[in-house]
């Protein structure tokens, strides 16, 4: 499902080379619920960069759903963070101005979908999330974990195969936090890959697979107990 | 993404700021405008003198004397005799003194047109009379202070009475009505309608001024205006020595200097029009740059969930394109709205609604939110998304 190889990515400060990356290789299955963990500064928001398509590596290789992404250009990166990736980020970055089917509708328009089937999958994604009685309100007429919960069904409308989770929980209070879990581990059970970044090891026990990540290396890779 | 749906999301980005997007239109509004207004005014204008220079007929010839580098100084006497003398080519000539003075009949006063002419005028302009009589060839002779009026003029000084025969003051001196002018287009009163013929001999008293600086002239036919021009070239020529003291034209050379005056007005309008369309444009260049800055966030984590930068190019371009595309028809609405209560509210003259203006200064409206969103759009689409979703 997803296969890296000797990733490394170098940023240019002066004189100095920074590796956020240092020759990372790492394997996630199809159906996995992987959480990736270290503290701040360690390289993990770079790899979720990497993963989630937003930016690519200065070298190295990586094969997400048979598609070798590191070599494409801004448009075709952007299709496939449309088609295969499924973004919750922690401050869970909704359009203020647009009702909840209207956020969980737009990664449907960028695929060019038509209105009837639009409406239907939005109200669908909505609707596993627990909130079909709600779809008409703004994010500001919401509480966190219900803004967080459209989030989440915006990641789900277009069926990606990797679904990726920077820090859900890291802007809501330990009570939706919970129950955002809970739906990501109901995603789960559903068949969909999961991919969990963290700093908090409470919410990565809850994985299948912890990767911990220091300094840009990979510095254990375990099944969770 | 289709059209339609840009459409819809660059209506509910501007409806969500109405007073921003106003304001942002505004230059495009006052642009299109004033285009409007001032197009609909000078052919408005252009097209009443045109018409009357047309109603002098395409027989008429017209000599002006300036009477520069001379001290020589022709009379009508002498135009006269030399026009009997080629009376195949030219078939009548008049003088033409005018000016305007105040004009007083019992307690009401008005400054009207006051032409000193002779009796061929009548044939010449085709002025003729209603009742009464026109100038003759006595009252000349005689320096009789007689005066035919023409409709405006009895309106408002004779109201309710008929003028025949009442006496009327010319700049303080007592004329009496002998008769009135037909009305020119029947109906309401033009500016041809607001004139006072009397002799050209007094005429010439009263502006205290014995030079007759105007003549017009009408040539046997159509056929013999260019022979007859030539002829009085020569004569006039043969007075004054040189063609730098005089001019002799006629319909359609007064056509073509007014088609070329008309031409430079329409230059200067569209340069007006086209600046006032750039700073409109750089209004909302502007805005448009502010916008994006404002909602790079917004773009961030559409470029997130896949929005490609083609995407948020037309997103932000439609944007600028509606923007100036509503303050064009906007601008058009408040152009016809002048053009209907203050140019045709004060009777400046009778414009003339110009469709083609109206589709190109819209047209050009449009032309002005792709040039100028162009830069903001490209801006935004070049936004790096990792940055953008990090922007506060």
């Amino acid at each position: 499902m997803i296969q890296i190889s000797n990733m490394c990515k170098i940023y240019e400060m002066g004189e100095n080379s920074i590796y956020a990356l240092n020759n990372v290789s790492l394997h996630i299955f199809k159906h996995e619920f992987v959480a990736i963990v270290g503290p701040s500064g360690s390289g993990k928001s770079t790899l979720m960069n990497m993963l989630g398509c937003l930016d690519v590596p200065t070298t190295g290789n990586y094969v997400l759903d048979g598609h070798e992404v590191s070599k494409l250009n801004d448009s075709q990166l952007a299709e496939i963070r449309n088609k295969k990736i499924g973004f919750i980020f922690q401050g869970f970055n909704l359009l203020k101005k647009l009702t909840a089917i209207e956020n969980v509708e737009l990664p449907l328009i960028y695929q060019g979908i038509g209105h009837k089937e639009r409406h239907r999958r939005s109200v669908e994604a909505l609707e596993m999330v627990g909130l079909g009685d709600r779809i008409y309100h703004t994010p500001n007429e919401l509480s966190g974990g219900q803004q967080q919960r459209v989030a989440i069904a915006r990641a789900l409308v277009s069926d990606p195969p990797l679904i990726l989770a920077d820090e859900p929980t890291g802007n809501l209070d330990t009570k939706s936090g919970t129950e955002i879990m809970k739906t990501l581990h109901e995603l789960h059970k559903k068949g969909n890959t999961i991919v969990l970044i963290t700093h908090d090891n409470n919410i990565a026990a809850q994985a299948q697979r912890i990767i911990k990540i220091q300094d840009g290396m990979i510095t254990e890779d375990k099944e969770a107990v | 993404m289709g059209f339609f749906q840009a459409y819809k999301m660059a209506l509910k980005s501007i409806s969500g700021n109405k007073v921003r997007s106003f304001l942002t239109m505004l230059g495009v509004i006052i642009g299109v405008g004033s285009v409007i207004t001032a197009v609909a005014f000078a052919q408005g204008s252009t097209k009443s003198i045109t018409d009357s220079i047309e109603g002098l007929g395409s027989n008429l010839i017209s000599i002006n004397i300036t009477g520069r580098n001379s001290n020589r100084n022709i009379t009508y006497d002498e135009l006269k005799t030399f026009a009997d003398g080629n009376s195949n080519d030219i078939s009548m000539i008049a003088p033409v003194v005018n000016g305007s003075m105040t004009l007083k009949a019992g307690t009401k006063s008005r400054n009207s047109t006051v032409i000193g002419t002779s009796e061929e005028y009548e044939y010449i302009r085709s002025r003729h009379v209603q009742s009464g009589r026109f100038i003759l060839s006595f009252d000349n002779d005689y320096k009789l202070k007689t005066a035919v009026i023409g409709t405006a003029v009895a309106n408002d000084l004779f109201e309710g009475q008929n003028p025949v025969g009442q006496t009327l003051k010319i700049n303080g001196q007592v004329f009496k009505v002998v008769g009135i002018l037909q009305q020119i287009d029947g109906g309401q009163d033009s500016s041809s309608d607001d004139q006072v013929i009397i002799p050209v001999t007094v005429a010439q008293r009263l502006s205290k001024n014995s030079r007759i600086s105007n003549f017009t002239v009408q040539a046997a036919d159509a056929d013999t205006v260019d022979t007859a021009m030539a002829k009085l070239n020569v004569y006039l020529t043969g007075i004054y020595g040189s063609t730098d003291a005089f001019t002799v034209t006629n319909q359609a050379q007064m056509l073509s200097t007014l088609n070329s005056i008309t031409d430079t007005l329409m230059v200067v309008l569209g340069g007006i029009a086209a600046i006032s369309l750039i700073v409109g444009g750089i209004g909302i260049m502007n805005i448009m740059l502010v916008s994006v800055t404002e909602r790079t966030r917004e773009i961030g984590i559409r470029k997130a969930i896949g929005a490609k930068r083609k995407n948020i190019m037309i997103q932000f371009l439609i944007e600028a394109v509606m923007i100036t595309g509503i303050g064009g028809a906007l601008g058009i609405l408040i152009g016809l709205f002048c053009i209907r209560f203050i140019i045709g509210g004060f009777n400046i003259t009778t414009p003339v609604y110009s469709p083609f203006w109206m589709m190109l200064s819209f047209g050009i409206s449009l032309g002005v939110g792709v040039i100028f969103g162009m830069f903001p759009a490209y801006k935004a689409a070049r936004l790096n998304p990792i940055e953008a979703l990090r922007f506060e």
